[in-house]
């Protein structure tokens, strides 16, 4: 069984947390006194239907205003598949907590409602989930009930997505007319839309292949600790543990390490007492070396004949995450895969309009939600891939200093 | 084919978050309550950072309410890694005054861990507490971080906790303010079943069917202790049951069960109607229990 993890994304009254607690409930991932609280919740606040919506409402705040204010996990699985939800909300005043959902998700779910068709958010969650790196989208026309499950409305829609979806480069679009709230199309076949001979959403989500997503040509491991037991048993072990980042590394293997460019040949690659042939993302494992070489955490191994680019000066469209503004010229303190750096932001390039997708160029404050492309100068190298190619490498966030605050998400152009 | 497993993807990202700590922190520790969620946290720590020792201590909240066989299976699972244990004893903070036992005739020490733990991380000096919290074990579980920044008074803040995104981390911290950080957070509790299935992880005999004398108090099975008191009415019983979560003999209902094998016990979890947490009566005394206890620095 494998994992796929996804976000959903779509307005206050999209239905998306209806449709959330439609998957649990109807892959019967709701227990019974999880379903019992909510009867009752619902009862308190008047609501007519059961409202499944409140599943993943988990704070009292969000409960009393009806809407959800952070990335909430929600997890289910089929015999077939483990699925992690990212929850997120819709506003537009909530960009970023989509963007910290979107970063390590494989698959977006966009909702539209089908009275309206494409709105701007539906723009704004695809352009996210595009700029994030998610290679798949399905998008769920969703309350079909209430346009008389019609599949002149449904093609209309997805007519629509198709000619805006040009410009995103998501290489795998899935369209699904879908009811949350009844059920259609869900979990189980709608009963109401024969026109519809497609795959319900859950068999969409147990079967897009995800496994050629991860990156299999850069081989990729940023040093996370170096294991040094000093023990009776392993009085000279050295060995350098972290998570591989892309690519395949096999014992016999030259590398090079960065930032000294000392090469030499890897001797093990092992997990606790099993040693393995061969590794690749996202596994974390302990890897020996034939040479002694002075490593350290932040150092990256990678194969002398794929190396990364190594560099101070770092182009990203960054997307601003505090309520504090970005200071021009300010400095902040950078994490990229397992090194820290302080940097100074060079330049502001431009500012995406997140509804129109256009540039706006001048001067002008970086503010929560904003996304901007900036060259940022770090106090050392970085050795990075840019954020299409490795997600991992390609990252990065920043933190001020004084505040101790994740202030920005960075991708790597 | 280079694909993992979900299990195998869990393993990884939660050994992961392991390294990423110890490096991050100057002075981790494992909050250890003998549940099957924090052996597998121990388990997981082992493989981390093998073959060097588990790097930092275990810390045990001891409520005086214990299952015997929690304690034995925590001495020997301590002597088996070769790790140093740290307990904190409930009954010094209320004999200390920092705490005060509940009033009535079953108190209950469950909210006074917090106040224990508290203490005991300030006196250790503890900037990073390892625990076994997931994220499907409760609502206001849902939306904590891997890393899940504390104040200087314990407390958990919704509104500070910073956005994790991807596998980058922010352990930064004020003097006074510490972390806990969860390695298991995506696991469901039926993926840290299979897991201990996989990797022949050992628990505590509890987890499994055997006999006890059980009184039912308003549907939760209480086990006879010296720390429960029978009411009016009431009796107790010999039932064939098995624990499912594990806290204080006073408060963790047993279930009935002949699941006597891992193997059936997964099975049972499986099937289960009910959450895991669900048998806790501390989690049903509002609906907001479990946030306002965290907001308390129970977790």
């Amino acid at each position: 069984m494998d994992l796929l993890r996804f976000t959903t994304a779509g307005s206050v009254d999209d239905g998306k947390s209806t449709l959330i607690g439609r998957l649990m409930y109807d892959t019967k991932s709701i227990f019974e006194d999880q379903l019992q609280a909510i009867e009752k919740s619902s009862e308190k606040r008047g609501d007519e239907n059961l409202n499944l919506a409140l599943l993943t409402d988990g704070l009292k705040a969000e409960r009393e205003q009806g809407i959800t204010i952070d990335v909430a996990y929600r997890y289910f699985a089929t015999p077939k598949r483990k699925f992690i939800i990212a929850d997120t909300p819709g506003h537009i005043q909530y960009t970023r907590n989509m963007v910290t959902g979107a970063s390590t998700a494989n698959l977006a779910i966009i909702l539209i409602d089908a009275r309206n068709g494409m709105i701007e958010q539906t723009c704004r969650h695809s352009f996210i989930a595009s700029l994030l790196g998610i290679k798949h989208i399905v998008v769920c026309v969703n309350k079909m009930d209430l346009v008389d499950f019609s599949e002149l409305a449904f093609e209309k829609i997805k007519a629509s997505y198709i000619a805006f979806s040009e410009t995103l480069g998501v290489p795998d679009i899935h369209f699904i007319p879908i009811s949350a709230l009844k059920g259609d199309n869900v979990v189980d076949a709608s009963k109401h839309m024969s026109w519809y001979i497609g795959k319900t959403l859950l068999q969409t989500l147990e079967s897009v292949q995800i496994i050629s997503d991860f990156n299999t040509i850069d081989a990729r491991f940023p040093v996370q600790r170096v294991i040094r037991p000093q023990s009776d048993a392993y009085p000279d072990f050295r060995g350098f543990a972290g998570r591989v980042e892309g690519g395949v590394f096999r014992p016999g293997d030259e590398v090079t390490v960065l930032p000294s460019g000392i090469s030499t040949k890897i001797k093990q690659i092992f997990l606790e007492k099993t040693e393995l042939r061969e590794a690749f993302s996202p596994m974390s494992v302990c890897i020996t070396l034939e040479n002694n070489i002075d490593i350290s955490r932040g150092d990256m191994l990678v194969k002398s004949d794929n190396q990364p680019k190594v560099d101070q000066e770092v182009e990203l469209m960054l997307c601003w995450l505090n309520d504090k503004p970005m200071l021009s010229k300010g400095k902040y303190l950078l994490k990229h895969t397992s090194n820290e750096a302080k940097c100074v932001v060079k330049e502001v390039a431009y500012k995406v309009d997140i509804n129109t997708l256009n540039k706006i160029e001048g001067d002008f404050e970086v503010n929560k939600n904003d996304i901007v492309k900036v060259t940022l100068k770090s106090a050392k190298p970085l050795f990075f891939d840019a954020y299409k190619k490795n997600r991992t490498t390609g990252c990065l966030i920043l933190i001020d200093e004084f505040s101790n605050e994740t202030v920005a998400a960075g991708m790597i152009l | 084919m280079h694909a993992l497993s979900h299990l195998e993807q869990l393993e990884s990202e939660a050994i992961f978050i392991f390294r990423e700590a110890v490096e991050q922190f100057e002075n981790p520790v494992i909050l250890f309550s003998g549940g099957k969620d924090s052996i597998t946290l121990v388990h997981l720590a082992h493989k981390a950072f093998f073959p060097a020792k588990i790097p930092f201590p275990l810390l045990h909240i001891d409520t005086g309410h214990n299952f015997p066989e929690t304690l034995e299976f925590r001495d020997n699972l301590v002597k088996k890694y070769n790790v140093r244990l740290d307990v904190g004893y409930v009954q010094d903070s209320i004999d200390r005054g920092t705490a005060r036992e509940e009033k009535g005739i079953n108190p209950s020490r469950n909210t006074l861990q917090s106040i224990t733990l508290l203490e005991k991380l300030e006196e250790g000096k503890y900037d990073a507490a390892f625990g076994g919290g997931r994220r499907d074990e409760e609502k206001a579980r849902a939306k904590e971080r891997f890393f899940s920044h504390r104040d200087e008074f314990g407390q958990w803040d919704p509104k500070n906790q910073r956005p994790e995104l991807w596998n980058l981390f922010n352990g930064k911290k004020a003097q006074g303010e510490s972390f806990r950080v969860f390695p298991i957070s995506n696991w469901t509790e039926m993926d840290v079943w299979q897991y201990i299935k996989k990797e022949n992880i050992d628990l505590p005999s509890i987890y499994f069917s055997h006999e006890r004398s059980i009184v039912n108090r308003g549907g939760v099975l209480l086990a006879e202790s010296p720390y429960n008191t029978l009411l009016a009415g009431e009796h107790y019983e010999k039932q064939i049951i098995r624990y499912r979560t594990l806290g204080c003999m006073t408060i963790t209902g047993a279930i009935f069960s002949k699941a006597d094998t891992l193997d059936k016990v997964i099975e049972e979890v499986a099937a289960a109607r009910e959450t895991e947490r669900g048998n806790r009566a501390d989690d049903k005394r509002s609906e907001a229990a479990m946030e306002d206890r965290k907001k308390q620095g129970y977790f």
